[in-house]
């Protein structure tokens, strides 16, 4: 084993665990004593005028007990890891453990989710058995952020719709879900300012909401327009349809990732947004990942 | 009386009034956080009451400043009368006491506003850590004054307990908060990745182990004979004990750490030094139950003695159910779980705090110039009160632990997860609000106590005693 930088540590922790077991058990054989007198006198020793002491014998009962512990550290020391580098008689170890349990889950399982593999993905996402295991997944490693229903939350996108960041065809799914997403705005306020202020980021923010024919003040907006043809092209596009190669998101439309609000769009505006999807290709097989695109792309979408 | 003539009682008092001032504190924030977990909302959106700054408000409040304050006030009382000399250094004693309150003070400031170096009961930063190590410092050196000036040969029982627990709690801290200072509030550990995990455990383990397990072992062994009015059942098994405990305990923090990144081996330690833990653990309680022998019909009236040995009946059953947890398949099904929580709160409701309850009615009256409490009644009282709090507490945790753990592990057909996280949050519900109730209880009879503590020292002088001469028996 590589936990030891020399063999001298380790026959030092062996040599220690040994002498300390064994000398639990002979210190208490050397203050076990059978039973004695019928009288048992108080050691003559006298505290606080009245704290005093017997001396009983240990009872046979609890000695036994600690000796059964003793030996059964042994027995189990020769049997598995303890000393030192000594790997035990057994070899067991918990990657090894670990390693054959998800051997044999690989292998009991595996031909459940291997032969939807094989089936196109608007196929699976029709079969009711998939749907089924596709939900339990999607519950175990997606509801956390995307909720139990797929509805999404705040900076978390709703899986419910037909509105796609990074695009919604069955690959681009599967890609997302494989490897993860960075959809990263840049904050542009603060230092140094690219749009002028607490008052710019205002007139930003409602020509914003005038794209996707929100309420807002159309003065302001005018003079936003300016602004966003420069700051915000560049992502969002001059239309402002927003770029899925990016995930730039649409903002002609009511759905908002991080709330629509007057003060919401300032504060993106102002400090950017760092919205993260883990990749999840060192936790879930290729037929896993299948399965979870197939159960999301078959959501019911309410748009 | 010339003061050199006379017991130092006065930082006892001190330490005694505290105990119960800090265990109702502490236990308020308890009751609190319990609340939070079944309605998010009590934390009204205000950082400094969100669940993950009271906690560890909780913990350091029950643990250190009420716990610690019960050690202080009965290791200082026992150590002079068992060595029938003044407690060594009057300035340096009261220093301990300002110097721990001003701890306790510090820690609930800085632990809501979010100071933390993140490492569980020793969350608190490093000028705190400073501070004391400065004040157990100076309990080192009032304790062992005290004991080196002692008039009678032999070292009572008790004062070994407490002489382990602190010498060894000394050693802990030092070791375990070595960091490295980046401003005023804010440190890095020395330790890294696996190591600061093993060290911090080696702590955490032991600070039940010496902290919570010898120094209340200490109390206990002064406490029960006294209340009882019988000797030791025996010296022998104190020594084979104490030795064995003290000796055992130091390898058991692995058991914190099964199936992680520590080595096999240091697991396996873990392990088998926790079950070889078992038999020193329940020779105190053998010891204490014992001393009973022939006066058991005192359990029946006197309720600072039920209060005593329920005590030590959780002490065996908390230190039989740890070597059970440690094992590594139980540890499987019980790490992360409610189960732990369960198991902590036996050991530090019906243990530490029941034994603390109990000799603090023995010592309070016994301080202020009376032979008992205001009120008996109000004893008995408190004594079912919180037994039916701890009960509930800990039936309800385990009943909590023991579902999630085979909620967590259950698998469909497919090999997917039965219950997602939210469901088996879910299942914990009705349990939660059982142990609400429990903590209230056990919280309403320290209110109780609190009663019963003013009425008994309300417009009493203190009294201080005259240390008697050492009779031709004595030592």
């Amino acid at each position: 084993m590589s936990d030891f930088v020399s063999e001298f540590w380790s026959v030092y922790i062996a040599a220690i665990t040994v002498i300390s077991i064994v000398g639990c058990g002979i210190f208490l054989k050397k203050f076990s004593i059978k039973r004695v007198a019928e009288q048992v006198e108080t050691t003559g020793h006298v505290w606080d005028q009245d704290l005093a002491e017997y001396d009983h014998p240990l009872p046979r009962w609890w000695v036994w007990l600690f000796y059964i512990t003793i030996v059964f550290s042994l027995i189990y020391l020769a049997l598995f890891p303890g000393l030192g580098s000594y790997p035990g008689w057994l070899q067991w170890s918990s990657k090894g453990k670990y390693d054959a349990e998800v051997a044999e889950a690989n292998a009991r399982f595996g031909p459940l989710y291997d032969k939807f593999l094989k089936q196109d993905l608007q196929a699976v996402a029709a079969d009711p058995e998939a749907r089924q295991t596709g939900q339990r997944l999607f519950l175990t490693y997606c509801a956390q952020c995307h909720g139990s229903d797929g509805g999404g939350a705040k900076g978390f996108p709703s899986l419910r719709d037909n509105d796609w960041l990074w695009g919604g065809d069955p690959e681009t799914i599967k890609t997302t879900i494989r490897e993860g997403r960075s959809g990263v705005m840049p904050p542009y306020g603060g230092q140094p300012d690219a749009v002028g202020g607490a008052a710019g980021a205002k007139e930003l923010a409602h020509y914003v909401l005038s794209l996707s024919d929100s309420p807002h003040d159309g003065a302001l907006a005018a003079k936003g327009k300016g602004k966003f043809l420069t700051v915000c092209v560049a992502c969002h596009t001059p239309a402002g349809t927003g770029m899925v190669a990016l995930g730039a998101p649409n903002l002609t439309d009511k759905v908002w990732l991080y709330g629509g609000s007057e003060k919401a769009l300032i504060e993106t505006i102002v400090k950017g947004r760092n919205g993260v999807m883990p990749a999840h290709k060192e936790l879930l097989s290729d037929a896993k990942i299948h399965l979870l695109a197939a159960y999301v792309l078959g959501l019911p979408k309410e748009n | 009386m010339e003061r050199q003539a006379a017991y130092n009682y006065d930082v006892v008092r001190q330490f005694a009034v505290m105990t119960v001032v800090w265990g109702i504190v502490g236990m308020l924030v308890g009751v609190v956080i319990a609340a939070q977990l079944i309605w998010p909302d009590l934390n009204f959106g205000v950082p400094w009451l969100s669940y993950g700054r009271l906690r560890p408000l909780h913990t350091n409040a029950v643990i250190f400043a009420f716990g610690g304050s019960a050690l202080f006030a009965t290791s200082y009382y026992a150590v002079q009368r068992t060595c029938h000399v003044r407690l060594f250094g009057d300035g340096l004693a009261a220093f301990t006491f300002w110097g721990w309150q001003a701890v306790i003070v510090l820690a609930a400031v800085t632990l809501p506003l979010g100071l933390t170096t993140g490492k569980e009961y020793a969350e608190l930063e490093w000028p705190i850590d400073i501070l004391i190590t400065l004040v157990w410092v100076s309990y080192a050196v009032v304790f062992f004054g005290t004991l080196a000036k002692r008039k009678v040969p032999h070292i009572y029982v008790a004062n070994w307990f407490f002489g382990g627990f602190i010498l060894t709690v000394a050693l802990l801290h030092v070791v375990n908060s070595m960091e490295i200072p980046a401003g005023w509030f804010k440190s890095y550990s020395v330790y890294a990745g696996v190591q600061d995990a093993m060290v911090q455990w080696w702590y955490g383990h032991n600070a039940v182990g010496f902290f919570l397990t010898a120094g209340f072992l200490g109390m206990m062994y002064y406490f029960v004979p006294k209340q009882a009015g019988r000797p030791i059942y025996s010296y022998r098994l104190s020594i084979v004990h104490f030795w064995a405990l003290i000796f055992t305990y130091m390898w058991a923090g692995p058991h914190h750490l099964h199936y992680t990144a520590l080595p096999d081996w240091a697991q396996s330690l873990g392990m088998l030094f926790s079950l070889i833990l078992l038999a020193p653990s329940w020779g105190g309680m053998i010891n204490g139950v014992m001393t009973l022998s022939g006066a058991w019909h005192k359990l029946r009236t006197d309720p600072i003695l039920k209060f005593l040995i329920t005590a030590l009946s959780f002490y065996g059953m908390s230190t039989f159910e740890g070597p059970m947890m440690s094992i590594k398949t139980v540890n499987a099904l019980s790490h992360y779980t409610d189960w732990t929580i369960g198991h902590v709160h036996s050991g530090a409701l019906g243990w530490v705090a029941m034994i603390s309850i109990g000799s603090l009615y023995y010592l309070i009256p016994r301080l202020f110039g009376r032979t008992e409490m205001h009120s008996v009644r109000l004893i008995t009282l408190h004594f079912w009160v919180s037994t039916i709090g701890v009960v509930l507490y800990i039936a309800s945790m385990w009943i909590a632990g023991v579902m999630q753990g085979l909620m967590w592990r259950a698998a469909n057909a497919d090999g997917t997860l039965t219950y997602s996280f939210a469901e088996t949050v879910k299942a914990m519900y009705p349990y939660y609000g059982i142990r609400l109730l429990g903590g209230v209880l056990f919280f309403s009879g320290m209110l109780i106590m609190a009663y019963n503590v003013w009425k008994t020292i309300a417009g009493r002088k203190p009294v201080d005693t005259a240390i008697p001469a050492v009779a031709a028996a004595h030592g």
